[in-house]
């Protein structure tokens, strides 16, 4: 019992640096901009937020500094994708190549450091519930805040206006133009914050989980999670269950590994990565459907009023 | 006054060029800008980068021993982004057809160099085709994301990897290295005009001539051309939409794990942890930047070629990680993305009055 509590609550810890990239992803992907670089950004989020805090000594100088940085190559993105429409794949591709190289660079000096980061705050009360209390509040404010935010996104998007504006720009440009709404100018802003919001889920790596950086931490949590996107159907809430899903078999195999396991770590460790296909496998045969109805249809095309008819 | 851009009716024989080799210029500044700004001297660096790759001709002969692999891999890729299928996993592919290989040499070694090859040479394609096959097949069928699985079988690939040589395959007197112990002599591409340059390099030249007839002269390319451009009007033409992509992605890895195979019979000659450096993810810089040409694809490769030995140079010398290079290449991506826009398109300011009665109507 006391072994499954806690993996069940380190699967929520390293479920959400996951939940944050995806969560940002869907914002951005509903808006309409397919952003790839998730796993660039996330190592760019992870030193900046580490190296801010560090030298503030204010871990939440650090998460502030991870999103701007974020913030700004989402720019970058905005910038290649919407105002000169290059090819969103490719773009992502050389933003994550950017990302981890720059990282690497720039994070040579901080190798071998630690930062006592932020640390685990029980929410009175509601952290003595059985089992929940351990698994959901019993965590760290970055924790609660993707909680809040996972909702809040829920919310947004399907009962605000400026939700709806931003759906509307994802799934019909032309319709939203002919609505009088600014397509570029929202496609640039939840480009922005999306990035913003992965670059907080790498600060939750080097800040949180791990409290060190290393040149390529993230280990290919920025594509699980944009395969977390499609597992979500683009539903924020759903993307908690997805992130949460990984982490468990995250903390799981962490386990079996410390455990001293008589499988060899190697397989172990290729768990989180299988179970990803899977997972997209499973959710493509069996809501193929929903999953077309639910994706942005204009997923990854640019706009250009130029060329309306 | 605002910036307008407006399409290109025609653009000048010298624009693709022109625009490729300012793009990357840029790439080169603002790279050094980052340099600076960590401190590095970028006038050492590159000049560091320059003298590494093409300083003697030795280092030439480095640089196409890096630029071969690199190039065989583009083939790879090139086919499938023809088709507007991403495989992103050349690199997985590369991988386990050089596992495939080296399980040969193990498991069933011959005598004679030309069989032992072949055998390599085929387990190779074989293990790489259906490491992407397994991804074009999911995506053709249920459209499973692609580009996910193809990325998530690469880091399942490395897995692997070490499974075999921290385990079952290691070298009992490697002193505790990961990797097994040498190939035997029939195992091995010999090398060519006393460098590290292998007899991969005729497969190189040979699958460049290949590749380029297929995409160009024959039905097959075509059809995963129309298939690229518009996967409706291809069906709708009679084109098995499920074969095309799973067969494509099929060949596509083959290439790529012959090109793992090439790497450790060629050169290295035996299988060790992390012997790729990454080659399956520049590949697809080369293949980019080459506008899916196979032909083009070889200079491309031999300056991403030196990019790569400039990275491993700016390591030993200047004592910079060894992903510095990715930084450069993430840029010349960058600027050639933004440097299509150019081509395409005409900026330039407009003062019309047309332009700004429109504008104080607020339909701009």
């Amino acid at each position: 019992m006391e072994t499954l509590l806690s993996i069940l609550a380190a699967a929520v810890r390293s479920g959400t640096p996951i939940l944050y990239a995806t969560l940002g992803e869907i914002l951005t992907e509903k808006a309409g901009v397919m952003n790839l670089g998730l796993e660039g950004i996330m190592l760019m989020g992870a030193l900046s937020g580490f190296a801010a805090s560090l030298s503030t000594g204010s871990p939440w100088l650090g998460l502030a500094a991870a999103f701007g940085v974020g913030a700004c190559l989402g720019l970058i993105h905005a910038f290649l994708s919407v105002t000169l429409g290059s090819n969103q794949v490719v773009c992502g591709l050389a933003m994550t190549m950017f990302g981890g190289g720059a990282s690497a660079l720039a994070g040579r000096g901080y190798i071998g450091m630690t930062t006592p980061g932020i640390g685990a705050w029980e929410i009175p009360l509601v952290s003595k519930l059985p089992i929940a209390g351990r698994m959901l509040f019993s965590q760290d404010v970055m924790v609660y805040a993707s909680y809040v935010l996972a909702v809040f996104l829920m919310f947004f998007l399907s009962r605000t206006r400026p939700g709806m504006n931003l759906r509307a720009a994802g799934d019909n440009p032309k319709a939203a133009d002919a609505m009088g709404l600014p397509v570029a100018r929202i496609r640039y802003l939840y480009t922005i914050i999306g990035a913003g919001l992965v670059a907080l889920g790498g600060a939750y790596m080097s800040l949180v989980y791990n409290k060190f950086w290393a040149e390529g931490m993230t280990a290919g949590r920025g594509w699980i999670a944009v395969a977390m996107v499609i597992f979500a159907i683009w539903n924020p809430l759903r993307a908690m269950l997805g992130a949460y899903l990984f982490g468990g078999v995250e903390a799981f195999q962490l386990r079996l590994q410390a455990a001293g396991a008589s499988v060899p770590a190697p397989l172990l460790m290729m768990l989180p990565y299988l179970m990803t296909i899977l997972v997209l496998l499973f959710i493509s045969v069996g809501k193929g459907r929903k999953l077309s109805l639910s994706a942005p249809s204009a997923l990854g095309i640019p706009f250009y009023r130029e060329e309306r008819e | 006054m605002r910036l307008r851009a407006e399409k290109r009716i025609d653009s000048p024989a010298w624009m693709p060029a022109v625009t490729a080799a300012l793009s990357v210029l840029l790439a080169f500044a603002a790279g050094g800008v980052f340099l600076y700004a960590q401190g590095v001297s970028p006038f050492e660096a590159y000049a560091s980068i320059l003298k590494s790759a093409f300083g003697s001709g030795y280092d030439l002969s480095e640089t196409a021993v890096k630029a071969l692999p690199l190039a065989i891999v583009s083939l790879a890729v090139m086919l499938c982004f023809t088709m507007l299928v991403w495989n992103i996993g050349a690199e997985g592919q590369a991988l386990v057809g050089a596992l495939a290989a080296a399980a040969m040499v193990r498991y069933f070694p011959l005598e004679s160099k030309p069989a032992m090859l072949s055998l390599m040479a085929l387990a190779a394609m074989l293990a790489g085709g259906v490491w992407a096959g397994a991804a074009g097949l999911l995506k053709a069928k249920w459209n499973v994301n692609e580009i996910i699985t193809t990325l998530m079988l690469n880091y399942i690939a490395i897995r692997l990897l070490e499974y075999f040589v921290y385990g079952p395959w290691r070298d009992p007197s490697s002193l505790g290295f990961p990797m097994t112990s040498r190939f035997i002599d029939s195992a091995r591409l010999p090398a060519l005009w006393g460098t590290r340059i292998h007899m991969g390099i005729y497969a190189l030249f040979f699958l460049t001539v290949v590749m380029e007839v297929l995409l160009k002269r024959t039905r097959f390319g075509y059809e995963i051309r129309v298939t690229g451009d518009n996967a409706r009007a291809a069906r709708y033409a009679g084109m098995d939409y499920v074969r095309k992509v799973a067969g494509v992605m099929f060949l596509s890895g083959a290439i790529a794990g012959f090109a793992g195979m090439c790497e450790v019979s060629g050169l290295q000659g035996r299988l060790q942890a992390g012997f790729s450096a990454q080659y399956g993810y520049t590949a697809i810089i080369v293949a980019w930047l080459a506008h899916l040409r196979p032909s083009l694809s070889l200079v491309i490769a031999f300056l991403m070629g030196a990019l790569l030995v400039g990275g491993e140079a700016l390591q030993i010398s200047m004592g910079l990680p060894m992903a510095s290079a990715s930084i450069l290449q993430g840029l010349i991506l960058f600027f050639v993305l933004g440097g299509e826009f150019f081509q395409n398109y005409r900026v330039r300011l407009d003062f019309s009055r047309v332009g700004r009665a429109r504008r104080s109507r607020g339909d701009i």
